[in-house]
């Protein structure tokens, strides 16, 4: 089912690689495994299925990514 | 002589006794007035002004206040009030008082799961949740579900804080953890839990029914039950509830329909409203089924990613099927009625579809917002043109 997808190219995710400290809370909260952790650190790897609902913003110790939803 | 367990069922302390007595057959007919009064264990807890709530089957002692322990098989009422939520007929105020609550017969050592006061997520938690001794804590989302609280600044940091305080939580277990569903986490911030109550969050599976396999694997939770679905039935439940919230703008849209429909080359009249205004409510209907029912339940199999363009598509589809019906009816015999008839059906189907994008974990706050930019005016033209065409197709 998980070729469910939105419109492409207009999620507001920022992800700052040098804040990262790859504690993986991102990779484990987003419903829509947009996050991998590799070499300690947070990678996106798909960045179209991010829904924005901050949920990684949320978790993140480090301030390390952003999601900024217009009207939301 | 048969004592059945209708017997010490917990009579006054609970609506479900009724219930129960529906069960009785002819062997144990109780309800005499000979008979002594069942045992009530729970009297203890009877309190002037409260009652208890059919879902608690008993009180656990705590180091903290005594916590209700909960059951984890649904009544009938619970089901049948489950059913009446799901069709949007007694949505509000559908809750449960916030709190700590278990299940089995938990101690220090067992799970804190964290929770919406929906109820309907509350009796969905709790039938999922048969033989496991744990602790269940509520927060006040305001009778929202844990999804949607969360977003909505409900299900959240401070709130969860506040309800482990109030619970005296730290007395009641030892390990300073609670299980916090991963929906959950868009309201809440794991740090600032533990900065806060000196709790650590681990975030659970995203369906409860995945609880579980989640504590027998050691609080871990494999890809499947942290990615979000959409699946067929998910999207049928959300249908009801999609009608319903449609069905008063869609009469006054029919209203309108009825009035426009009368106007002609004698001014205004009744018959021809009702005989004209019938054929476009049909229109209307139709775009109400194709954008509210059809697109949400194949959503996926719809080309496009945008919703406002599969609510088109469907539109189109029955719009055309039926057209050719309607040709044969007399009051559309002019090209131009049938495709005011058609552009209405269009507009109705594409901005119900759209407006499903709300329903949905797939879509994006900035997607919606670029789709919206891009197709309320389409569907606002669509609207003005088939309103100008059904006028000028009376003359
Ligand atoms: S905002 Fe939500 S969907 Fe997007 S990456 Fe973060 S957790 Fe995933
Ligand atoms: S939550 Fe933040 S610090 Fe942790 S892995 Fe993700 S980006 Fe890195």
């Amino acid at each position: 089912m998980y070729d469910q997808r939105y419109i492409d190219d207009v999620s507001s995710l920022v992800l700052n690689p040098e804040e990262c400290v790859g504690c993986g809370l991102c990779v484990e909260v987003c419903p829509h495994r947009v996050f991998e952790l590799s070499d300690k650190k947070a990678k996106i790897v798909d960045f179209n299925a991010c829904i924005e609902c901050g949920a990684c913003v949320n978790n993140c110790p480090t301030q390390a990514i952003e999601v900024t939803p217009g009207v939301g | 002589m048969k004592t059945d367990s209708n017997q010490s069922c917990n009579k006054g302390c609970c609506d479900e006794s009724n219930e129960q007595i529906k069960g009785f057959n002819s062997s144990n007919i109780s309800i005499m007035p000979s008979m002594r009064p069942p045992l009530n264990p729970m009297a203890e807890y009877e309190k002037s002004g409260y009652e208890l709530c059919s879902f608690v089957e008993n009180f656990v002692q705590t180091d903290a206040d005594p916590v209700p322990k909960i059951k984890t098989h649904l009544s009938k009422k619970d089901i049948f009030s489950t059913i009446k939520v799901r069709c949007g007929i007694k949505r509000h105020k559908y809750t449960v008082t916030p709190g700590l609550y278990c299940i089995g017969n938990p101690d220090k050592n067992s799970e804190v799961l964290v929770t919406a006061n929906f109820k309907l997520t509350f009796d969905h938690v709790r039938s999922q949740l048969e033989g496991l001794d744990v602790w269940i804590l509520v927060l006040d989302t305001k009778g929202v579900n844990v999804w949607c609280a969360a977003s909505k600044g409900t299900f959240a940091t401070d709130e969860l804080v506040r309800q482990i305080k109030r619970a005296s939580l730290e007395k009641i277990v030892s390990h300073h953890r609670v299980i916090v569903p991963q929906l959950g986490a868009t309201g809440v911030s794991a740090k600032k839990v533990k900065k806060d109550s000196g709790f650590r969050v681990v975030y659970g599976p995203i369906r409860a029914s995945d609880i579980m396999t989640f504590l027998k694997n050691d609080r871990k939770a494999d890809q499947k039950m942290r990615m979000v679905t959409f699946t067929f039935s998910e999207r049928l439940i959300l249908i009801p509830v999609e009608l319903n919230m449609v069905m008063k703008p869609a009469f006054i849209v029919l209203a309108i329909i009825l009035l426009l429909s009368g106007i002609g080359p004698g001014i205004f009249s009744f018959s021809v409203a009702l005989s004209r205004g019938s054929i476009a409510a049909a229109a209307l209907f139709i775009g109400v089924f194709t954008g509210a029912v059809i697109t949400p339940a194949l959503l996926p199999y719809i080309p496009f990613k945008a919703f406002a363009i599969k609510g088109i598509i469907t539109g189109v589809v029955f719009a055309l099927a039926t057209g050719f019906m309607l040709t044969t009816t007399p009051f559309v015999s002019s090209m131009t009625s049938l495709t005011s008839l058609f552009l209405l059906t269009i507009a109705i189907s594409s901005f119900l579809a759209m407006n499903f994008t709300g329903a949905t974990p797939l879509t994006s706050p900035s997607g919606v917002e670029k789709e919206m930019k891009m197709f309320i005016p389409v569907q606002l033209l669509s609207l003005a043109t088939a309103v100008g065409f059904w006028i000028y197709s009376a003359f």
